[in-house]
């Protein structure tokens, strides 16, 4: 399939009479792994949300440079709060090549594979909801990279995950991106937008306030508030 | 007081014996309920289901009117399709009245809005938690709605039980429609009512254990399925 970029064109979410997003104009380009920052409520889950097109704009366009449909089927979303189904781990691996009617055998071969990276071999009968905060976090990682998705949202991932569970995620995050996953994703964790990044987006008060490649973002910030965010200030 | 536990010795000899009549209308009442419950849990369970799930502009009234069914009273559903099913009613051609079937149709309308209100209470319980990732996965509405159907089924078997139960031990409306007569529509609690009229309170008594085990297996049922849901095995 082909790769997909995207555009977005005065595109503004409005929620009980006040604007939480935009008017945002940017374009994410087919290849990267970018990370959006800023402050909580600067509108960062939002976003993702209408890029993936389960949130509606209030006015403006998000356009896929893929018909809708297409563009739909080959995205990953991985929530802030894992949204596990009240089945096993197998199952909840299994679930969209189930949607997708891929053959039972190779299921059964890729659902083997994928509980091995993310380490729940031995849990694979285990049901998900019992799982750690971790766990879960990289079952839902696992179940939205096993169809192969162009584009991979994540919304956090990381967020109340120690150490350790974090390395791991991170890990297979850029896993995915060297074998040519498309990745846009949120973090509160400027380290890991560091480790993470080739482009950022810095979000505030709804709006993009910068976008740049992560060298020349890390390197020197255009905005004060860029500044005052990355000193670790609290800006508003 | 003598008579009464007379009565008593003589219901545990009909049931222990497995008396004919006892084992013949214990066998119908079965027959009727289970049949209305198969098909007022095809009605129901996709319609509560499809209910959560899907917003339109009459949804609120919709509901109402559900719960507003459910507490109908089977005497009156029962004069409605007495009316209906009736010589002179739009159905009468059908010859249905005073059948099994006339029983089962009274029995399916009384138990559809209870077991559609319970299922839709508990599908949006399991929508709410499972919208984002069925929307995000790009799921068809047939897709979200059997994968409710499939994670849900607790509560939706827990539904249809809550069904059973009121339709097994439902008199009103099936005494009108059925007429309870004897060897074709008689069931358990036409028996029991006719019965105890008569003064005959053995068999009154054997059907009424029959019915006591069945209505105390249908909620111990409800019990266990409760409990493996919370504890999150399945
Ligand atoms: N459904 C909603 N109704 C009203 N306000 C909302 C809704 N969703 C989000 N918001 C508000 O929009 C802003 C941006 O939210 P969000 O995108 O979640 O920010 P972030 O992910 O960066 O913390 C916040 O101020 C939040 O309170
Ligand atoms: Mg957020």
């Amino acid at each position: 399939m082909k790769p997909m970029s995207v555009v977005l064109k005065q595109a503004v979410i409005r929620r009980r009479g006040t604007q939480i997003l935009g008017p945002i104009d940017m374009t994410l380009g087919e290849a990267g792994f970018s990370i959006v920052i800023g402050p909580n409520g600067a509108g960062k889950t939002s976003l993702l949300k209408v890029l993936h097109g389960v949130e509606r704009l209030s006015s403006g366009t998000v356009t896929w440079s893929v018909p809708d449909e297409d563009a739909r089927q080959s995205q990953a979303y991985v929530f802030q709060k894992p949204i596990m189904l009240r089945r096993s781990v197998r199952q909840n691996l299994a679930f969209p090549l189930h949607l997708l009617k891929v053959p039972k055998a190779e299921i059964a071969e890729r659902v083997q594979d994928w509980s091995g990276r993310i380490g729940l071999h031995a849990a694979l009968d285990r049901p998900a909801t019992r799982l750690s905060g971790g766990e879960q976090q990289k079952l839902a990682l696992a179940r939205a990279l096993i169809r192969n998705p162009q584009v991979l949202f994540l919304d956090e991932p990381c967020a109340n995950l120690d150490g350790r569970s974090t390395r791991e995620i991170e890990t297979l995050l850029l896993a995915s991106y060297h074998a040519g996953t498309r990745i846009i994703m949120t973090t509160h964790d400027l380290g890991q937008a560091r480790r993470l990044a080739s482009d950022v987006v810095f979000l505030l008060n709804g709006h993009v306030r910068e976008q740049a490649s992560a060298q020349a973002f890390f390197a020197a910030q255009q905005s004060d508030e860029a500044r005052a965010f990355l000193n670790g200030d609290i800006i508003e | 007081m003598n008579e009464i536990w007379a009565g008593i010795a003589a219901a545990f000899r009909l049931i222990v014996t497995l008396d004919a009549d006892l084992v013949d209308i214990t066998l119908r009442s079965l027959q009727v309920s289970l049949s209305a419950l198969v098909i007022a849990s095809v009605i129901a369970l996709p319609f509560g289901t499809w209910l959560a799930i899907r917003r339109f502009r009459f949804r609120r009234l919709t509901i109402a009117t559900l719960n507003a069914l459910m507490g109908l009273p089977p005497v009156v559903v029962g004069l409605i399709v007495y009316l209906l099913l009736s010589r002179s009613g739009p159905f009468g051609v059908l010859g249905l009245l005073f059948t099994p079937t006339a029983m089962i149709i009274a029995q399916v309308i009384i138990i559809t809005p209870l077991i559609a209100s319970i299922t839709h209470q508990a599908m949006r319980e399991l929508w709410a938690e499972y919208h984002d990732l069925l929307i995000s996965l790009n799921t068809t509405k047939g897709q979200r709605i059997m994968t409710l159907i499939r994670d849900g089924r607790r509560t939706l078997l827990t539904a249809a039980l809550a069904g059973f139960g009121r339709a097994i031990g439902e008199v009103g409306a099936i005494m009108i429609v059925g007429g309870n007569i004897d060897n074709a529509t008689r069931v358990l609690t036409t028996a029991i009512a006719l019965e105890t009229g008569k003064g005959d309170f053995a068999l009154a008594l054997g059907l009424g254990f029959v019915l006591i085990a069945l209505a105390l297996l249908v909620n111990f049922a409800i019990h266990a399925l409760s409990r493996t849901e919370r504890e999150g095995r399945w």
